[in-house]
């Protein structure tokens, strides 16, 4: 009790009502007891029951991680809450739209590389790429960390997805 | 009813927002509604005119009509009904929804709301009802359409109630108001989403019951949960503690479930709770927690809370559990259903517990009581406020008492001297700690039960907050009587100030006070004063008996601070003791830590 207890780093899955002021219910309950958001990606993932997924990924020490899905859960227009991280293996996916302004070698450079990363060039001038490249959290930052010495001008990302492997649902 | 159909409007008839919301309330079993009126309520109130099935109370500013329906909710056990007016109505309800928050009572607050086409506009009286009031309820709604609104009620209140209870607002534009729509009946209306569980883990309870058979130190810690859970909740973890044979304590909020009479009760634990009980909470070997959160005020420093015991925590509310403190066995569900299930099994398996043990325990227990600790040193001059609580105490016996309190040293010393033999008999302010709440919490009980004899205790500081709420109370001829201990001081931030700031009282003390009797005739109470030992007495008689509102200026000593006391970042066996203290260890024995400081 006196050590401080390790702090890991969760996705949490919420099945939400899709009504006005729902996101600010979550981003305000995060706020208002200090839990950290590293990442949040909503969107209505059911449009006939109108219902909207919401993937967090957090970091905390076990309690208040534990606290952190419970308090989701009491929200009223919660479903479900689920712990991707401890519920068995998940899928992690993170989309980013990474800009590249580049001449030369550094232009060639920046295409080899998103090759590689299997990332696609979106768009393109003379003088720049927007590269477009999926993947985990940690591919995304090696992709933008290759890219900032040949010439990185912005990046935006999603934040991640998930899903838990295997034939059941939420 | 028997009527003809040419004379009953066919269900499918249309009608105005006001007269949906009022037909919504009455289905849902709403007697009376505390409100204030206002320019976006208007169609409401019109509804209320033409109307008997409702009664309005009219207060006199919306934070009283919160802490009002509060007193009703907690007294009553049913929601509570606010109506006020958009904007500032709608942010003066915010400090009561908020303490209703805290303290987990059912709350419906109907808001008024600019017309939906001006939202966002910066109208007058606008103001973000549901973005301010969202941390501080347990749900909100702004109604866009007026055939959403019975369907909204009749969630509101399933939201307030079930699970664990608390504030629900719902905002209402007055163009829906003004528009016709069709009602839902409340049997229409089934929640989608919120439906909290109320049945226990049969193998979770089974277990309970094992653990508490082993145990050698067994304590009940007891709160809120219990009494929000209904009176039978009460009986049954009156007859649990009874059938065990353990000791029992309990929290601010839970004080009444057990009767206080009773020998197995070592009374309030805490900050400022029993030594008795904070010394078994602290050497027990199994604590049972039952509607209780582990609150800061409760378990004084966390690393040394309880150390040497296994835990096991009933609550309905799954982010009640493990949030401050980590137990061994956690049981989601309603208090009362729960404890039915533990007293059958207990009864049924009639568990060898082990005798010699708890014998040794109520032994030490015995020890501690000895203490004494709520002596104080008795006064001829001067009234101490434990005496006039004391005597308060003993002239009240055999009424039907009702007791709310404001915030600070007057509401300790009230939880510690005031005995509570049933639940639902005591208002305070616990989580929030908001001065002011007494006042307008007696008005709601007393509307509630009319013939009781309904006290608020106070201070010359908390009074002032809800002071216009005196002209309700006259207005609707409420008998509230007010007891005032008053000694010019905020007493609690004096205390501290005495403790821990070295005696600079900045700011605490109460200058230019009313003169409360005559301010009492102003607002056509009784006005009553005491400042000599001998007065008490027949000041107290004649406040019981009078059956007109009573405000008792009780004039007591300015220095007296309240113990036992734990100090913030202490534990529960550092207890501070008064100045009369057996044992002769004063406060000044151990001074408060430089961690202790920076706690509230």
């Amino acid at each position: 009790m006196t050590q401080p207890q390790p702090t890991a780093r969760h996705t949490i899955a919420v099945l939400v009502d899709n009504e006005p002021g729902i996101l600010a219910r979550v981003v305000g309950l995060f706020s208002g007891r200090g839990y950290n958001i590293e990442s949040l990606t909503v969107s209505e993932t059911d449009a006939h029951a109108h219902l909207s997924r919401i993937t967090i990924v957090t970091t905390g020490t076990p309690m208040v991680i534990e606290q952190i899905k419970a308090q989701l859960d009491r929200l009223v227009p919660v479903h479900k809450v689920c712990d991707l991280t401890l519920g068995g293996p998940a899928v992690e996916r993170e989309l980013a739209l990474v800009k590249v302004a580049a001449t030369g070698e550094k232009r060639v450079e920046s295409l080899r590389i998103a090759d590689i990363f299997r990332a696609r060039a979106v768009d393109s001038t003379i003088k720049s790429f927007v590269f477009e490249v999926t993947g985990s959290t940690d591919k995304i930052n090696a992709f933008i960390a290759l890219m900032e010495p040949l010439g990185l001008v912005e990046v935006s990302r999603t934040g991640v997805v998930a899903i838990a492997r295997g034939g059941q649902g939420l | 009813m028997a009527s003809s159909p040419a004379t009953t409007a066919p269900a499918t008839t249309e009608q105005s927002g006001a007269e949906l919301l009022l037909k919504a309330l009455v289905d849902q079993g709403v007697e009376v509604i505390f409100g204030y009126p206002g320019g976006a309520v208007l169609p409401i109130y019109d509804a209320i005119f033409g109307q008997n099935a409702l009664r309005h109370i009219l207060v006199r500013q919306e934070g009283g009509a919160v802490h009002a329906a509060e007193g009703y909710a907690r007294s009553t056990g049913k929601v509570g009904v606010v109506l006020v007016t958009s904007g500032p109505g709608a942010t003066n309800a915010v400090t009561g929804l908020t303490d209703a928050l805290m303290d987990s009572i059912p709350i419906v607050c109907l808001t008024g709301q600019v017309p939906t086409h001006l939202i966002g506009n910066d109208a007058f009286q606008e103001a973000d009802t549901t973005g301010i009031t969202r941390p501080c309820t347990k749900h909100n709604y702004l109604v866009k359409d007026v055939k959403d609104l019975a369907r909204v009620v009749h969630e509101a209140f399933h939201v307030a109630k079930s699970g664990r209870p608390g504030p629900v607002v719902i905002d209402l534009p007055k163009d829906v108001l003004f528009a016709k729509g069709p009602y839902t009946p409340a049997d229409e209306v089934k929640h989608k989403s919120y439906n909290p569980r109320r049945t226990p883990d049969a193998a979770a309870v089974a277990k309970a019951v094992e653990m508490m058979a082993q145990a050698k130190r067994p304590l009940f810690y007891t709160g809120g949960g219990v009494i929000n859970s209904g009176p039978e909740a009460s009986e049954l973890l009156t007859k649990l503690v009874r059938a065990t044979g353990f000791p029992c304590t309990s929290t601010l909020m839970g004080l009444g479930a057990v009767p206080a009479s009773d020998p197995l009760f070592l009374g309030m634990l805490g900050m400022h709770g029993m030594y008795e009980a904070n010394w078994a909470m602290h050497d027990c070997d199994l604590m049972i927690a039952v509607g209780a959160r582990f609150d800061d005020r409760v378990t004084g420093r966390l690393t040394a809370f309880a150390p040497h015991s296994k835990k096991i925590q009933i609550d309905i509310d799954p982010s009640s559990i493990n949030k401050n403190v980590r137990v061994d066995l956690p049981i989601v569900g309603d208090c009362g259903e729960t404890l039915a299930e533990m007293l059958r099994l207990w009864k049924g398996k009639k568990p060898k517990s082990d005798g010699k043990a708890l014998a040794a325990w109520w032994k030490q227990i015995e020890e501690w009581k000895k203490r004494d600790c709520l002596r104080y040193e008795q006064s001829s001059t001067i009234i101490k406020p434990q005496y006039a609580l004391q005597r308060l105490q003993a002239l009240t016996k055999g009424h039907d008492t009702y007791i709310t309190t404001e915030v600070g040293q007057h509401q300790m010393w009230a939880a510690q001297f005031l005995k509570f033999d049933k639940p639902n008999h005591w208002m305070t302010s616990g989580g929030l700690g908001t001065m002011g709440y007494g006042l307008p919490a007696a008005m709601g009980v007393q509307i509630a039960h009319p013939d009781a004899l309904v006290i608020d205790v106070a201070g010359e500081a908390s009074i002032l907050m809800n002071i216009q709420e005196l002209s309700t109370i006259a207005q609707y001829r409420l008998p509230v009587k007010v007891l005032i201990l008053n000694n010019q001081y905020m007493g609690m931030v004096r205390q501290w100030q005495e403790l821990l700031h070295g005696g600079r009282y900045s700011e605490s003390y109460m200058d230019s006070l009313p003169d409360f009797v005559k301010l009492a005739e102003s607002f056509h109470c009784v006005g009553l004063r005491a400042t000599k030992p001998s007065e008490v007495d027949d000041v107290l008689k004649e406040m019981i008996k009078v059956k007109k509102p009573v405000m008792v200026d009780m004039i007591v000593d300015q220095k007296e601070n309240c113990f036992p006391m734990i100090p913030s970042g202490a534990a529960h066996n550092e207890m501070l003791l008064g100045p009369a203290d057996n044992q002769g260890s004063g406060p000044k024995d151990k001074p408060i830590s430089e961690e202790g400081m920076v706690l509230v």
